[in-house]
């Protein structure tokens, strides 16, 4: 079922990407001519079959539970668009 | 265009052994074929002063008899990778101010073997395309041109990469390839690519796009450099948890290997309509040119690879809509807000204006097929669909050592020949994308030219962690076609 200009608004609201109008009357073509192409795995038998989540084999390794980073505020805040005092500055978002 | 530019990597490495010239030289002369070729568009950042530090200290300890495998050879960066103090954009608005505090893992481990840096090269926007032309800094060329004169792709996403390489104003260039980032632009600038197995380099460090996918690898201009510089980028690395703990082999010893006896696969499913007859008649040209050596061609069946390219375009974007949520104009990357608007304002507006169509149009669908309601048909389904596409490889090799296919069903193309549609684009990598899903080595070697005089690439696929063998076919490959270069 193609997407509606409606269910692109949430999408993009879930995406926390502001799409202008014009944006999003370019945007929605692209994005039924993916949807539509894709829909082809729908008629795929995948009974039984386990989901691939990685192309690697190996399974997670463990590491000694140790600090091992750390001490590099600065580093951390050397590109942020603001910082104060060693700090991210945000909005207001507590009233 | 100096001679020192036109060298191979072990060419270069025998003249500076022999004293024959210095690195500083031949730097200087990188610098300057790159000052003369910017109409490419190859780097979006320059490091020039930084390279000729290298170049010095590359040439104090050859003086000191301290060289270091790749002492003094001057490279191109894909801008994906992180390089502690020179800017990395990822080819993105959100990251033009963004300078790594830290080294890559790759880049560190070739600047340990003494490789020096020319700049960060130009790709589509975080990885993003099949051409360039997604790049927010302007597209790539491609140095080959066609009858007509027109501007062609150099492919992408590493479209500068390739392109730098290819116009000999770098001797090798990094990439990274998720659906065939690096494959494709190597066939379409008539270079050599490789993609090694998922897990073979690391991936901390390189902006991610899609973590089950991303791989780093190299262009160069033959087979033998592409193997001495794998080898110093692979290996071990606990800081990337999906990094395997193998050592790295000898490839360079295997690019001498020839094929005698080895079984080459040949996809019979990549024969999809559409293809370009020239790269039909490449591909079969190809097969008999290592029969000719001593390989046996068997054919081989990859049922599934039909629906590699959907699943691709759902596991992609699930991944990358992920990704991509750490640009939230806070910590780092551009921030758009005026005064009075809250913390949603500032994530909408900056992610708004920070990304260009195509990531937008990706970050989008992947967020729709994770979604409550789409999860289970979309994502999950397309994982089931991976891990099938992955058991016709195993399975193929059962019957084969290597596979043979097309890199890339069409030559190069004019710029303003790119598809508008979206999912037409997303034909360029038909025949890359498999074997990224199922995470195995892949390399495109130059193996002619089409009737337009462009280059065609073929690809070479092998098991996983079995570079070697990709490198054995590849090498007697580029031997027996005797590719002419870029006149």
């Amino acid at each position: 079922m193609p997407l509606d200009h409606e269910t692109v608004t949430r999408i993009a609201r879930l995406a926390r990407i502001r799409l202008t109008q014009e944006v999003q009357e370019k945007t929605l073509p692209g994005l039924n001519s993916i949807l539509g192409f894709v829909e082809q795995l729908s008629s795929i038998n995948t009974e039984g079959v386990e989901p691939m989540v990685s192309a690697s084999a190996t399974t997670l390794r463990l590491r000694e539970d140790r600090v091992d980073d750390g001490h590099c505020r600065d580093a951390v805040l050397a590109n942020a668009p603001e910082s104060f005092a060693g700090f991210f500055v945000v909005p207001k978002v507590v009233e | 265009m100096s001679d020192l530019c036109k060298m191979t990597v072990s060419e270069a490495l025998e003249g500076l052994s022999k004293k024959d010239f210095s690195a500083v030289e031949l730097t200087k002369a990188h610098v300057s074929a790159c000052e003369n070729a910017r109409e490419l568009g190859a780097f979006i950042t320059e490091s020039f002063d930084l390279a000729l530090q290298q170049a010095v200290a590359s040439d104090a300890r050859r003086a000191s008899g301290n060289a270091l495998p790749l002492d003094g050879i001057p490279v191109a960066i894909k801008d994906m990778f992180c390089t502690k103090g020179v800017r990395t954009t990822a080819g993105s608005r959100m990251l033009e101010n963004f300078v790594p505090q830290y080294e890559s893992t790759v880049s560190a481990n070739m600047f340990a073997n003494g490789v020096v840096m020319l700049g960060k090269a130009n790709q589509d926007e975080f990885a993003m395309g099949s051409t360039n032309l997604t790049s927010a800094f302007g597209p790539a060329i491609n140095p080959w041109k066609r009858a007509d004169g027109k501007p062609l792709v150099p492919g992408g996403s590493s479209g500068g990469s390739a392109a730098a390489v290819a116009a000999n104003i770098a001797m090798a260039a990094t990439g990274t390839d998720t659906g065939g980032s690096i494959r494709q632009p190597a066939a379409y600038c008539g270079i050599t690519g490789i993609k090694p197995t998922y897990g073979r380099c690391s991936r901390w460090g390189i902006i991610a796009f899609a973590s089950s996918l991303d791989q780093a690898g190299i262009f160069t201009r033959n087979t033998l450099d592409a193997a001495l510089m794998l080898k110093s980028m692979a290996g071990f690395d606990p800081k990337d948890s999906t990094s395997a703990n193998l050592a790295v082999p000898d490839f360079a010893a295997a690019t001498k290997r020839g094929v005698k006896g080895l079984r080459i696969g040949i996809p019979k499913e990549y024969r999809v309509s559409g293809m370009d007859g020239d790269v039909l008649s490449m591909w079969e040209k190809g097969a008999e040119l290592l029969k000719a050596q001593g390989a046996e061609i068997v054919e081989v069946s990859l049922p599934y690879t039909e629906a590699a390219l959907a699943t691709y375009y759902i596991i992609a974007p699930a991944e990358c809509s992920s990704n991509l949520a750490r640009y939230d104009g806070v910590r780092y990357g551009l921030r758009v807000a005026e005064a009075g608007d809250d913390l949603d304002d500032l994530y909408e507006k900056s992610r708004g204006a920070g990304f260009g169509e195509e990531v937008r149009r990706r970050i989008l669908v992947g967020t729709y097929v994770l979604s409550a309601g789409y999860y289970d048909a979309y994502y999950l389904k397309a994982q089931k669909v991976r891990a099938l596409i992955a058991r016709d490889f195993s399975r193929a090799f059962e019957k084969c050592d290597v596979l043979l296919a097309p890199t890339a069903p069409t030559p190069a193309f004019a710029l303003d020949e790119s598809p508008d549609d979206p999912v037409t684009m997303y034909l360029n990598d038909v025949f890359t994308i498999p074997a990224s899903l199922a995470g195995l080595p892949g390399m495109s070697v130059p193996a002619g030219l089409s009737a337009s005089g462009l280059p065609l690439g073929l690809q070479v696929i092998g098991k996983p962690f079995d570079e070697e063998t990709v490198f054995a076919a590849s090498a007697a490959l580029e031997l027996a076609a005797g590719f002419p270069g870029r006149k």
